[in-house]
């Protein structure tokens, strides 16, 4: 497959986090996590470079990336908001919430808005289960939460 | 005067940052030291001012009451937020605090602090004593794993330390993935060095000279403070080639997980570890004897390494002097969901589960009447009220088909529709099933199904999945599935008037 989006700024990028990584005990997640942070995904033409690194097929790597909930194949909105769905969250009325947030932003779960600015993903348990239902964006926390509050969290981060 | 402001997550979500950053403009003289909570979570941000060694609480405080607050102090004049020394609150006498001793007590990054308070005792005996004096102290200490199965810890390791390998691995799980468990969360924010010290410990016990705490993406906090604990920890010479001047040699790294709760298992853990998909892997054989890269390992619950470093401070023997029958000495009891006290309450087994709820807890945080409690996580079965004289312990809760778990206890008011949360315990297994057994990836699938069926007024669905449940029980392979049927079959049993025909349930919980 030719990708445009393999340039050479791309490839040494990509080169530093494998070479970073490469000679730890079990240095895939670390290089995964590391690209997603690049790049905001985990583009497909990294796998077989990595693949090549660690000396796996390119299958095993794209077998790891689709495993785990956290890695993306393509890019999310500028901002993620995540809420809490787990049974503390849900106890303190989490699924109404979810269901007023969702009008309010006009999208579901796993959806971004049209202008690329906000993705809404469920999470289960962000650990604030004393304080539910929770939300989390960037580096910012709320805890019971509800609609005002989240929304004064979308706005604050300009998403 | 010393101020602290939590920097515990829970503590953040509700504002601390915001308190701390008025705080720091109304003290521009002060210092502010970010500690961990108390637990004390329906009070946070709680704001404690030292004076003269006394620690007095103000809370919730938000930022705008910051000026008065700050007012009051100056002047020496009564606030509406004063709850007085925070030692003598009811909710912290009334515990035993071994595990979580200095959480909230000191900065979590300070090894000064961490030793002044009894930090490190437990580690400089166990060079003394040595590796089979420290085994024998665990077996005799009757810790057992606080991840939830139950295993005794002290065999664990001597079964590792009698591994012949020329590389053994310590692994912490803190994947704390249950809904309503925060405790290894609260230790790596609150309290690390306890954690590296006990992993330092188990290093020393089985020969293990690497460590890694592999730690759930959704805990960022939690991993930034371990991260610089276990800088601080190297440059104090805790950890390194000479782990504090002796003969062995212990260090540790953080590894961030992906977002699978099924990592949480520890086969599941190890290949994720390894940077394989987190499938589960059949046993035997054993992790202590192959384990992370086929070599033996440890691989204990972030609350079970974090209460070794007490265990060898005080003797193993002090340890069992606490708890009921097989469930030997304390557990931090995690208080959440709708109840009006929620948090971290350690005590040594034996509590009753009312006890916890009505009493600690203060019923829910609704007010209305408690209907039944979800105790040990997402795979625990919902107990309902009219159990909740229940002690808490392993043997205890099993006793009435429920879990101790990870010892997290969800309350649910009498508005919990119980039909839409075993939908939801199959929709949550179906969704985080690794997919290498069929009980789990099919039945859950299947649960979902029935469960629907159900709901449609399909009576004869009952008795199938009543069928379902005790296949994925027995015939899958971890927990995952083979727990799921608890809060099902719970539900199920001590509701069943909710199992009968209604409309279609909400269908979009987990997916």
């Amino acid at each position: 497959m030719t990708n445009p989006a393999i340039s050479a700024d791309f490839r040494e990028r990509l080169d530093a986090i494998i070479n970073l990584h490469k000679d730890r005990e079990g240095p895939l997640l670390p290089i995964l996590h590391d690209i997603q942070h690049e790049w905001g995904f985990v583009p497909e033409e990294s796998e077989p470079v990595i693949a090549q690194a660690l000396g796996m097929t390119r299958a095993e790597v794209h077998g790891v990336v689709s495993f785990y909930h956290d890695f993306r194949d393509h890019p999310s909105g500028r901002h993620v908001l995540r809420l809490c769905r787990a049974e503390a969250c849900q106890s303190m009325g989490a699924d109404a919430l979810a269901d007023q947030v969702r009008a309010a932003l006009g999208i579901d779960f796993h959806e971004t808005t049209p202008d690329g600015r906000l993705t809404l993903e469920p999470v289960f348990c962000l650990g604030l289960c004393a304080c539910a239902p929770s939300a989390q964006m960037g580096d910012k926390l709320v805890g019971r939460a509800n609609l005002a509050k989240v929304q004064r969290l979308v706005t604050e981060a300009g998403a | 005067m010393r101020v602290w402001v939590p920097l515990d997550a829970a503590a953040k979500a509700l504002g601390a940052d915001d308190v701390a950053a008025a705080l720091a403009r109304e003290l521009p003289e002060t210092t502010i030291t970010r500690n961990g909570t108390r637990g004390m979570i329906w009070l946070e941000p709680l704001v404690e001012i030292e004076r003269d060694g006394v620690r007095l609480g103000f809370g919730p405080v938000d930022p705008d009451d910051v000026p008065g607050l700050v007012e009051a102090i100056r002047i020496g004049a009564a606030h509406p937020l004063a709850l007085g020394p925070v030692e003598e609150l009811p909710w912290m006498k009334a515990q035993s605090r071994l595990t979580f001793a200095r959480v909230g007590v000191i900065d979590p990054l300070s090894l000064t602090e961490y030793e002044a308070n009894g930090g490190l005792a437990g580690l400089r005996r166990a060079i003394v004593i040595g590796p089979s004096a420290v085994v024998e102290d665990l077996i005799q200490s009757g810790l057992r794993g606080r991840g939830g199965a139950g295993f005794p810890t002290g065999i664990k390791w001597k079964t590792v330390a009698g591994a012949k390998a020329s590389q053994k691995y310590i692994v912490c799980n803190a994947d704390e993935g249950d809904s309503g468990s925060f405790a290894d969360r609260m230790l790596m924010e609150g309290d690390p060095l306890t954690l590296i010290e006990g992993m330092a410990i188990a290093g020393i016990a089985v020969g293990a000279t690497q460590g890694y705490v592999y730690c759930r993406s959704e805990y960022p906090d939690a991993i930034r403070v371990t991260e610089a604990a276990i800088a601080l920890a190297r440059r104090g010479g805790v950890l390194g080639e000479s782990v504090l001047g002796s003969e062995y040699a212990f260090d540790m790294e953080v590894r961030v997980g992906a977002g699978a709760y099924v990592c949480g298992e520890e086969t599941s853990l190890l290949n994720s570890l390894e940077g394989k998909r987190g499938t589960v892997r059949a046993k035997p054989p054993i992790p202590a004897l192959e384990g992370f890269l086929g070599r033996p390992t440890v691989v204990n619950n972030l609350v079970s390494l974090a209460t070794v470093p007490w265990i060898l401070a005080n003797g193993g023997e002090e340890y069992a002097k606490l708890g009921i029958g097989r469930s030997k000495g304390t557990i931090p009891i995690q208080i959440s969901g709708n109840v009006r006290h929620g948090g971290l309450f350690e005590a040594a087994f034996g509590m009753t589960l009312a006890e916890i709820i009505e009493e600690v807890g203060g019923g829910t945080a609704s007010g209305r009447p408690v209907k039944a409690a979800q105790v040990g996580g997402p795979l625990g079965a919902y107990i309902p009220a009219k159990d909740f004289d229940v002690p808490f312990g392993y043997e205890e809760l099993a006793g009435r088909d429920g879990l101790l778990g990870h010892a997290g206890i969800t309350v649910f008011d009498d508005t919990a529709d119980m039909l839409k949360l075993a939908r939801f315990a199959m929709e949550f297994c179906a969704v985080e099933s690794c997919g290498k057994c069929t009980p789990c990836r099919i039945g859950s699938v299947r649960g979902v199904e029935t469960i629907d069926r159900i709901a449609a007024g399909d009576s004869d669905g009952v008795e199938i999945l009543k069928d379902l449940c005790n296949t994925m029980k027995w015939g899958s392979l971890c927990a995952l599935g083979g727990f799921a049927p608890f809060p099902v079959m719970s539900a199920l049993t001590h509701f069943p008037d909710e199992f009968s025909g209604r409309n279609e349930p909400r269908k979009e919980a987990a997916e």
